[in-house]
This record gives structure tokens, sequence and C-alpha cells, in this order.
């Protein structure tokens, strides 16, 4: 283990943009605030490339660089330690972090110039990166949580960014709510994981886990395993506490972007990368994990579809989307899980960042029942979006064909997974094929529907937001050219094609999943039908809402009560209403307060005790009647009852 | 024991004493009651005095009838002003401590 | 004696006492001078006290500074003082808050000024010498005076039902201590038994040995004084009471300081004095604990009135620290300890928060406000940290105590799961880890209700954000919210020596404990140090990596 001793910088940078802009951001002229904010992150980002290439001249087989800061908590034997730790899979997570976000920071000048509270947004923002780079790069499981928390913070913070709006404000409450519901998981996880292995450092867990992982309870890995996995679940919106995820898009759109689509919400798959080998000893918790992902990605791919406003289209897809890294993580196939994860940062960021600039464009207006023919205002918008559109459907030779194809052909060949995952993973690309091309033809293609007022304000976004949608865009079709599968490596004579794996490999390499063996043909097939599917799905939008516009509402109407299940998203948030949150405000308020505590306790109890000692005097005053003859009576009838006891017993 | 007739005399006395107190409501008769009572104690510590030759129980008698005499010229002046301000001589009259 | 000849724990002890003096002597129409007069005696009385933390050898588990002075020699009544690990913390806690209080006083209380510094220089001496004292009869007697001053301040400067609620305090209270005051003497008597003299001194007592039997009920007495001080439910009846009516200084004293006496009255006298029957109890008091947790945080939930809720959610934090001290390991009792500090910290810094609102609009009721951070951004700020610090944020204080204590009771669990497979202990831990759940479920609601939202309430048009002097109590209390949170090693570290002497007080097994009795009955010898050290058990359960 070789030390880097810069590594701190990174979360350093953004804390101090956060400072400045918190303290002082009020006093601050615009411009000021910005270039303080972005200065911050462009300045992380440019370490954290420095680190990675610093990362590369290491041995591949030695890539873990640490950062000791300070001991944080040391009691007794338990030491915790912010010190961070640069391995190639934190590398992958930092550039992306740092990178979208230095990207998304620039996009936020020109979204965010018109709002008052712009120093609070980029204060906000800085702290994500901060709170994000902590997490990424944490060496122990006690500082991810710190991160962990933190983001689930600036998450809340910005989804009630525009605080005045009740709804907003109480979206950003669920959320954080949500999450800690699953941190609640998490760090019965953490404590599980201090008694199995003594310690939370994510390099001494491995080892132990290597060299005498065999000797461990099966069980409690299981439960850490699965612990761990209910804070995945709340962090990157899982099934069952994806809900907030859809709820967070009352969030400005860039923060929609940043946090919930390209980092944020990945940092549960991240963290079972982190632990990989954990995972890997816990078979049955790998399992749960697969199962919930692919219950997700197929449940969530169908909500999207009635959706009509733009960025809850994009959030259930991006609930389906962490779906698949999932699936993979639960086959074993952690690579291609992370490799997903970075392109799915690229063009979920572009798209959001995209329906951001429409947004804008519109004047607020999210409905895509107003939009259409977007195309000719937004040249721009549109041709990066469908980039977008085509990686997330994948289509080759997009990044998310890459990345998707890899993962649904893992969750065939894994030991791991099985036909009924692949299914899945096909069933749902074809949904999101459909889906996200229904989203750009309605909002871009056929007859503009909006009112007049806004029609004539439609423009082109500025430069400063266009700009890094270009090169999001162009990060979504060659970002998928590190991790090109060997089969079709071979086709253009490239040997290791797959360098992205290649670069990962030492961190996954002692987890051992094992895959079938198949031949090439075989994975050619495979690969057909997962392409053949998306441009299925695509020619069924395209017949839907290109073609024959009539059509859609015919089918809704004749589906109707499946249509409206889709619609209201199972009704899930109003289980949850009433099977949980309403039963407990009530049980807290009349059971617990009105009953136990106002009338058992306090009144029965101490107001009780105190009338009982009311009421025994004021019945014995009436003996205190000031008749000093009947004191001597009483007297002398004590004295004659004690004698008689005393000479009859 | 050549006691007993003294002794019985001064559990006589006492019961009338006593008697006097719990029955009677003029104030004056209690008193004198209450006087019986002191006598028949002063009784008995006289009697047990001389029966184990023993003088505490003589001095104990003659404190306690100073202090008898004491008691009755307090009392006999709470009382006469009593009869001065409420016009009675009669207990049941008299519950001022229940006020 | 004391530090470098120097009586330093007499002289921060009894210098509110003499400032108390010097204002009685003041003019009573004098109001600022009074106050400022208070502000700075107890200011200098931090000062002082930071002494404490600098010459503080963190490595001894032993008293220091200790004084020692007959007071009743032959009933073995002393002045006998001294800091630990233990009390150190919860001193500068009580030197700390007792100026910002009075300074968070300076526009509440305009009236019986004079009366009310007084009251509260004369608090300070009497928390600090129950932090302090080492002799019973001087703890017991520190113990009661705090009912006093604190009474007064409720009863005189609180809301509509002061009365009632300055009573139910202070017979609360009383009927704990005067159970505590008979066990004492029992504890008295039967050190007079075994060695045959009087003392009351913390430090001989310890060789009095109970039989079983004994201890519970001594336990009991001892427990219940403290428990109700703590508050555990369901002796916290009082609590809710007293807060929403006392005066916010009362409120900040009352919760940051009054409430930690309970804590640790258990942590000092009830756990090594009555180790078998402490051991035996556990499981009742962590279940108790538990229900606290979570009782507290779900009646919070509904509650209407800020300072209410506040008040309930104390219960709540309190029960963290109960769990934390019953686990009975190093990791669960200083994060009881920090839970301590930090309650006090981030709840008093609660109270005054809410003292602020109150100042401005005479309401406390949630449904008044809505909207507050647009008009005053500051103070919305300064909420939003203090909230997270108390559901527990990491990076600030409240996640390192809560964390610490679930890593204890989820030790002890583990080592009584190890013992006799009793799964009883996880379902505490479970379940006090959903704290952290309701923790966020009931200060966000309450916040969107009073910042969030629309600003609706014509009232609340015009507030003022916070003043200067507003400011500087809160950069105050923020500055050591921060810090603990990010370094909270500068506790941790001067607390460790002290705490696992305790444990080893508590974790001594049934054998030694008895034949230690027999041992000493045999030659009435004062054992020292290493002796005992030789006879105490070893902690079961292995510390970390």
């Amino acid at each position: 283990m070789n030390n880097i001793y810069y590594l701190w910088l990174i979360p350093f940078f953004p804390l101090v943009g956060f400072i400045i802009n918190g303290l002082f951001g009020k006093k601050l002229p615009k411009p000021v605030i910005h270039w303080v904010a972005n200065v911050a992150v462009w300045s992380s980002f440019t370490v954290a490339v420095i680190a990675f290439f610093d990362l590369l001249k290491v041995v591949p087989g030695q890539r873990i660089l640490v950062d000791p800061v300070y001991r944080w908590i040391f009691t007794g034997g338990l030491a915790i330690d912010i010190k961070f730790l640069l391995d190639p899979l934190s590398a992958v997570m930092i550039l992306v972090v740092t990178g979208v976000g230095a990207l998304i920071h620039v996009y936020s000048i020109g979204y965010m110039h018109d709002d008052p509270s712009y120093y609070r947004y980029f204060a906000y923002l800085n702290l994500f990166i901060f709170s994000m780079s902590i997490l990424v790069l944490a060496s122990n499981i006690v500082l991810m949580f710190v991160g962990w928390e933190g983001v689930g913070l600036c998450s809340y913070l910005l989804i009630g960014f525009w605080f005045e709006d009740e709804e907003k404000a109480y979206a950003g409450r669920k959320a954080f709510i949500t999450n800690r519901i699953g941190d609640f998981g998490f760090i019965l996880g953490i404590l599980l994981m201090l008694v199995i292995f003594k310690t939370l450092d994510f390099v001494e867990i491995n080892k132990i886990l290597i060299y005498h992982g065999e000797t461990l309870s099966v069980t409690a890995l299981t439960l850490i395993a699965i612990f761990l996995f209910i804070g995945a679940t709340g962090k990157s919106a899982q099934i069952p506490l994806y809900v907030w995820l859809p709820d967070a898009m009352a969030g400005p759109t860039p923060v929609s972007a940043l946090i919930h689509a390209a980092t944020m919400v990945t940092a549960g798959v991240y963290m079972i990368g982190r632990l990989n080998l954990l995972y890997a000893h816990a078979p049955v918790a790998m399992a749960i994990v697969a199962a919930v992902a692919g219950a997700t990605a197929f449940f969530a791919a169908t909500m999207a579809i009635t959706q009509n406003d733009i960025k809850k289209v994009l959030a259930y897809s991006t609930v389906s989307q962490l779906g698949y890294m999932f699936m993979a993580m639960g086959v074993g196939a952690f690579a291609a899980g992370i490799f997903h994860l970075m392109t799915h940062a690229f063009f979920k960021a572009l798209l959001f960042l995209g329906s951001g600039s429409v947004i804008h464009a519109m004047s607020g207006i999210q409905d895509m029942r107003q939009m259409g023919g977007l195309k000719k205002y937004m040249p721009v918008t549109y041709w990066t979006f469908l980039t977008a559109t085509l990686a997330i459907s994948g289509i080759p030779p997009f990044a998310g064909f890459f990345s998707k194809d890899e993962i649904i052909w893992s969750s065939f060949a894994s030991s791991r997974g099985g036909v009924v995952l692949w299914a899945i993973g096909v069933i749902t690309a074809i949904i999101t094929a459909f889906y996200m091309f229904r989203l750009v033809y309605m909002t871009f293609h056929g007859e503009n529907r909006s009112p007049e007022e806004v029609k004539h304000h439609i423009h082109e976004s500025p430069a400063v937001m266009t700009i890094p949608m270009v090169i999001l865009a162009i990060l979504s079709v060659i970002g998928g050219w590190v991790g090109v599968s060997p089969v079709i490596g071979k086709l253009f004579g490239v040997e290791n094609s797959n360098i992205f794996e290649e670069f990962l490999h030492p961190v996954f390499a002692h987890a051992h999943i094992h895959f079938h063996h198949y031949s090439e043909a075989t994975e050619w097939w495979f690969m057909a039908i997962s392409v053949g599917g998306a441009l299925l799905g695509i020619l069924i939008a395209f017949y839907l809402y290109i073609k024959r516009t009539d059509l859609p509402r015919k089918i809704a109407l004749k589906v109707w009560p499946l249509y409206k299940l889709l619609f209201n998203k199972y009704y899930v948030d109003e289980i949850y209403y009433y099977l949980f949150i309403h039963p407990i405000y009530l049980i807290s308020l009349l059971f617990l307060w009105r009953f136990t505590d106002v009338y058992v306790i306090d009144g029965v109890g101490v107001n009780g005790s105190a009338k009982s000692v009311r009421f025994t005097s004021r019945i014995l005053k009436y003996w205190q009647n000031g008749d000093a003859q009947v004191y001597i009576f009483s007297f002398v009838l004590g004295v004659v009852l004690v004698l008689g006891y005393l000479l009859l017993a | 024991m050549p006691y007993n007739g003294i002794l019985i005399m001064a559990v006589i006395l006492f019961i009338i004493g006593i008697t006097g107190v719990m029955v009677r409501r003029n104030i004056f008769i209690m008193l004198m009651s209450i006087e019986l009572i002191l006598n028949a104690a002063n009784l008995v510590f006289i009697a047990f005095a001389r029966a184990f030759a023993d003088p505490a129980g003589q001095v104990i008698a003659l404190l306690s009838i100073t202090l008898a005499a004491a008691e009755v010229g307090v009392g006999l002046g709470i009382f006469v002003a009593i009869r001065r301000t409420h016009n009675t001589v009669n207990v049941d009259e008299i519950n001022l401590l229940k006020h | 004696m004391g530090w470098k000849g120097l009586p330093l724990i007499s002289i921060v002890t009894f210098l509110p006492v003499i400032g108390a003096l010097i204002v009685l002597f003041i003019d009573k129409n004098e109001g600022k001078l009074i106050k400022t007069t208070g502000i700075i005696v107890t200011s200098i009385d931090f000062l002082i006290s930071l002494i404490f933390f600098f010459a503080f050898k963190a490595y001894s588990p032993d008293f220091q500074f200790v004084e020692k002075l007959p007071w009743i020699a032959s009933w073995g009544v002393n002045y006998y003082v001294g800091i630990d690990g233990i009390s150190l913390f919860l001193v500068l806690l009580t030197t700390f808050l007792t100026p910002i209080t009075i300074l968070s006083a300076w526009k509440a209380i305009e009236e019986k000024e004079k009366e009310f510094v007084i009251f509260m220089l004369l608090l300070e001496t009497a928390m600090l010498g129950a932090f302090v004292a080492l002799n019973l009869v001087l703890f017991y007697v520190f113990w009661e005076l705090m009912l006093i001053p604190m009474y007064f301040i409720i009863g005189i400067w609180g809301g509509e039902r002061r009365i009632y609620a300055a009573v139910k305090f202070f017979i609360y209270t009383a009927v704990g201590s005067l159970l505590m005051l008979i066990a004492i003497l029992y504890i008295y008597y039967a050190h007079y038994k075994q060695f045959g003299f009087y003392s009351f001194d913390y430090e001989d007592l310890f060789r009095v040995v109970f039989t079983f039997k004994e201890q519970l009920l001594l336990f009991a007495a001892f427990g219940l004084a403290f428990a109700i001080k703590v508050p555990m439910f369901p002796f916290h009846t009082w609590l809710p009471d007293a807060h929403v009516e006392a005066p916010t200084a009362g409120s900040v004293i009352l919760a940051g300081i009054l409430l930690k006496m309970g804590t640790y009255g258990f942590l000092r006298f009830a756990m090594p004095l009555f180790p078998l029957a402490t051991r035996a109890a556990a499981p009742y008091i962590m279940a108790l604990a538990v229900v606290g947790i979570i009782y507290g945080a779900l009646v919070a939930m509904v509650q209407k009135d800020v300072k209410k809720l506040i008040a309930y959610s104390s219960i709540s934090h309190l029960g963290y620290v109960m769990l934390g001290l019953f686990a009975f390991n190093l990791q669960g009792i200083q994060g009881g300890l920090l839970q301590m500090i930090n309650h006090g910290l981030s709840t008093g810094a609660l109270f005054l928060l809410v003292g602020v609102i109150y100042e401005r609009r005479h309401t406390r009721l949630i449904s008044e406000f809505g909207g507050l951070a647009k008009v005053m951004p500051w103070y919305a700020a300064v909420f939003m940290i203090v909230t997270l610090s108390s559901i527990g944020l990491p990076g600030l204080n409240g996640f390192v105590g809560e964390f610490l204590v679930l890593v204890g009771a989820y030790k002890a669990a583990f080592a009584e799961y190890l013992k006799d497979l009793h799964v009883g202990h996880f379902t505490f831990v479970v379940l006090a880890a959903t704290g952290m759940i309701w923790g966020a479920v009931y200060m966000l609601w309450m916040y969107q209700r009073v910042f969030f939202n629309k600003l609706t309430n014509p009232k609340n048009f015009k507030l003022p954000d916070l003043n200067l002097r507003e400011a500087v109590i809160f950069v105050l209390l923020l500055i050591f919210i921060v810090w603990i949170g990010v370094y909270p090693n500068t506790f941790l570290s001067r607390t460790e020596a002290s705490i696992n002497k305790t444990i080893n007080r508590v974790m001594i097994s049934k054998e030694a404990y008895f034949n230690r009795g027999r041992a000493m009955n045999a030659s009435t010898i004062r054992i020292t140090e290493v002796e005992r050290g030789l006879i105490v058990e070893k902690v079961p359960m292995g510390e970390g990596r």
C-alpha cells in the first residue's frame, strides 16, 4: 500500500467552496458565486485526474493508494480513521463524480441564473461534491457512511430547494426519511461487520475475506450483506424504498441530473462493488440483490410508460437502470455493473440536462403533452438528447449498448444468474427503448402543442448549457468503447478490447464468480436478441407516437385498469401511506400520547397519586374537628385497644 | 401486696377523671377532671416511691403538682378569657381549633 | 491537594456564589448591570474551568485536583471533591452553558432580574458541586440544592401553568431523592458494620460488600432517584411540563445539565456501587431505554408546541444514553457520556433557538409559523445545523455519540448471545437503531412546518433575523457541535481511563466481589488500587480489532 498525500484535496476544494458561498454568498455578486463553486469542483476534477494517472503508474496488482488524514474515532481498540483510498474502483467513480459534477456546475450557471437563492444553490452543490467524494474515497465503511448521509442531506436540501412550495419541501423530506430507513439497515450492517471482522477498513476486511473467508459464518456475512443492501435500496432507489426518487424531481433539473441520476443514486452500486468479496461470500444475499434488482428494473420501466411529466419518465428510467446495475452486482458481474454505472452517468445526466434545457425553454412546463416539435427550435438539445436516448436504449455503438449488453449477457452466463433474469433484462430493454422514444417523439417531434404565450419564447439554451451537453453527448458515444466485449473486439482485430474490465480486475479478482462458457456464436445471438429488442421497442414507439397518434389513447382505454394501475404507480405511495405512515401517526397521537402519556401515566399515575393524597386528607380532616373531647376519646380508645392487644396476646 | 388498695384507688381516680374529661361539656369540670387524672398519677408515683424506697417518685410527684398548679393557672386564665369573649363555658361551642 | 496548591475545584464551584453575593449589593433596578455581572462571573468561571481541561491527565483513571477537608469528621462527612474523566466534560459543559443561558435571557427576563441572576448563579454552584462531590452527603446536599433555584426559576419566570409545573418538578424529584437518602444511610451503616468506622466517602463505600438482595433494593432506591431525573420512561411526565413552562434559560439548564445528573448518577454511583444488581437489572433498564427512545420520538412527532416536541425528543435522546451506559463496555459508556454532552449542546441550542422565536412572536405553536426560512435565513440555517446534529448526521456531534452507543449495545448483545444464545439484546439494538429514522421524522417534519412552506401568517412577515448577541451564542455552540463531530478524540481520549475503571467495577465477577469482602473483613486494611487491580476481572468481549 502506497501513500498518496494529496487525495484529501478532492473533498477539500468543494468544502472550501461551500464555506465561502454558504457564509458570504448572500453578499457576493453572482459571477463570484459561480466562479468560486466552479473553480472548487474543477480543481477537484483536476486532482482526480492527476491521482488517476498516478494510479496508472503503479503495477496493476498493487493499485491501492491511501491518504491517511487523521484518526477520527479512537476508543479502546475501535479505531476509525479519516483515510482516503484510491484504487481502480474509486478512481473510476471519483472521475465520474467530479467530472460530471464539474460539467453540471457549468450548466447550472445558465440554468439557475435568475434564481434569487443562487448562492445557496451553489453552496449546496459544492457540499454535495464534498460528501460524494468522501463517500467514494472512504477507506472504511463508517467514513463511507459519513458521505452516504452527507449526500442524503444535500439531496434533501436540493430537492426542497424551492421550499416555499409545500410539495417540494415534502418531497425533500420524503427523500431524507426514506433514505434514513435504508440507513437504519446500513448501520446495523456496520455494527455486525464490526463484530465479525473487528475492523471496518475495506482493505483489511478484504484481506480477512481472502485469507479466512471460509472460516467466517456464512449466516453472519449474509446478514451483513442484506443489511447493507437495505441501505442501498434507500439510497439507490430500489424496491421497496424507491418511492422517493420520482418525487425528488421537484428539485432543480441540474440537481436531478447530478444527484438523482449520475452520482448519488449509484452509491449503492458502488458500495456493493466496494464490498464485492463480502457479497461473493454470501450467495443468498447476492440472489436477493439480483431478484430485487430484476423486479425493480422491470416494474420501474412499466411505470415509466404512462408518465407524462418529462422528468418523471426519466426518474423511473433511472430507477430501472439502477436495477440493471444491481442485477449485474447480484450475478457477480461487478465490472459490468460499474461500467453501466459510468455510461449511465454520462447519458442519464445528459438526458436530464436535455430535459432541463427543454423545461428552461418551455418556461417551466414539464408536461410532455404540451410539448412536441421542439426539434426545430432547439437543435443542439435535440441531437444530444437523441444521442443519449440511443445510448440508453442500447443501440450500438453508443455507450449504453456495451454496458447494458454485458449485463444482460452476464445475467445469463453467470453461475449466479439464470434465464429468468436474462429474460427480465431483455424485456426491460424493450420497454426502455419504447418509453425513451415515446419521450423523444412526444417532446421533439410532431406538432407543437404548447400554449401560445410559451410558444414564442421557445429558444435554444445558451452555450454555457449546451457545451456541457455536447461534451456529455460525446461521452455517451465513445464512453462505451473502453469496455468492448471480446467478441466484438475480435471483429475489429483488437486484443484486450475490454480495458475497463481489465483496469478494474484487481478489485474484483478475488470474488471468483464462475461464468459459464459459451461459444462465440451464442454470444452473438444473445447480442442480436437484445439489440433486436431495443429496435422493436423503438419501432413500437415510432408506430404509436408518429404514425398512429390516435392509437395510444385507444389502447389505454382498452386496458384501462392496467393503465390506471401503471399511471398511479401501482398505488405504492398510497399503500405505504395507509399501511405505515398514517397508522404510526394515529397510534402515536391517540394511543401513545393522548392515552398512555396524558391519561395513564400523567393522569392516573402522577396526578392520580396527587389526587388520592388530596382525597385521603379530605376524609381525614373530619377527624380533626377541633373538639378536644373527641381527641381524648380516640386517645383512650387507642390506649384500650393497645392494652387489650398486649394483655390478650 | 399492701399497695394494691392504693393502686386500685389510683385507677378509680383515673377512670373518673378521664370519663369526666370525655363526657362533661363544662370547661371547668373538665379542668377539674384533668386534675383528678394528674392526682391519680401522683398517687402511683408516691406509692411506688415508698414501695421501692426511692425518693425519685416523690420528686416527680412534687414536680407534677407544681406543674399542675401552673397549668391550672394558665388554663383558668384562658377560660376566663373565653368566658368573656365567647360568653360560654360549653366546649361544644368553643371549636376554634377547627377553624 | 487541588492544582498546584490551589483549591481549583472549590474556586470554580463557589465562584458563582461570590458572584451572587456581589449581585446582592447591586441596586435591583440596574437590570443590565446585574446580568452583565452574572455573565462576567460565569465567564470567568468557565475560563478558570478550562484549566481542568488542559491540566487533566488523560491516562489516569483516578480523581484529579482532589480536595479533602473534614466537615463533620466524626460522622465521616467530608468536604471531598475531585474530577475524573467522567465528570470533567460535564463540569465544562456546566460552566460553558451557564454564561450562555444568562446571555440568552438578556431580553427574555426583564423583571426581577436580580433574583434571576442570583438563582442562576446558585444553580451553577449546586450543579458543579453535584458533579465534583465525592462524599455522598456532600453529593446529596448539592443534589437537593439544585432543586430550589430551579423550582423558583420555573415558578417565577415560567409560563401560564408555571406553578403546577414547578411543584410537579419538585415533588417528582424529591420523591426519588428521599429513597436515595435512605439508601445512602443504609450504605453508611453497612460500611460501619463491616469496617468499624463511619464514612460517606466515595472510595470508602466501594469496599462495602452487599448481598445480592441488598444490592437490588439499594440499586432500586438509587435507580429511581436517577431514573426520574434522566428521565426514563415511565417517570418522564414532569419533563414536558417543566420544559414548556420554564423560561428559555430554565429549559436550557434543565435539558443541558440537570437531566445529566440522572445519567451521571447511574454511572458514578448506582452502577459501580452495586455491580451485581446493576448487571441483573441491565436488561430491564435497556428495555426501558429502548422504549424511551421510540416512545419519546413518536410522542414528539405529534406535538403541536415546538418546545414540547423538543422536550419529548430529550426523552428519546436520553434513552440512547441509558442504553449506552448499560452496555457495560467502553464504546457504550463513552457513547453514552458523549451523548450526554451532545444532548446538552444540541438540545440546549434547540431550546435557545425556540427562545429566539418566542421572544419575537410569544408563541411556540408550530401552526403559527411556516416559511420562516425566507425572512430569517441565518436563523433557519443555524436551526438546520442543530437539527441535523440532533438527528445524528455524521460530521456533527450527534452521530459519534449515537454510533458509539449502538456499537456498545451491539457488542453487549453479541456477548450475551455468545453466552447463552439470548437474542433479546439484539432486539434492543435493532429497535434503538430505528431511533435514527424517528429522529428524522419528527425533527424534519417540524422543521418543514416552521421554516419551509409558504409564508402565510402576516405576523411573520417582518421578523428580524438573529441579532449579534444571539449570533454569538449560537456560534459558540456550533463550534463545539462541529468540533465533537469532526474530532471526538479530544473527548474520548480523556474519558477512556476513568470509564475503564468504572467498567472494571461493574463487571467484577461474583466470586471476586464476595471474596473481596471476606479478605477485607479479615483485616480491615484499605486496599490499594493495585490490589484492586489484581482481582479485577477482564472485560469480556473482544475490543475492536
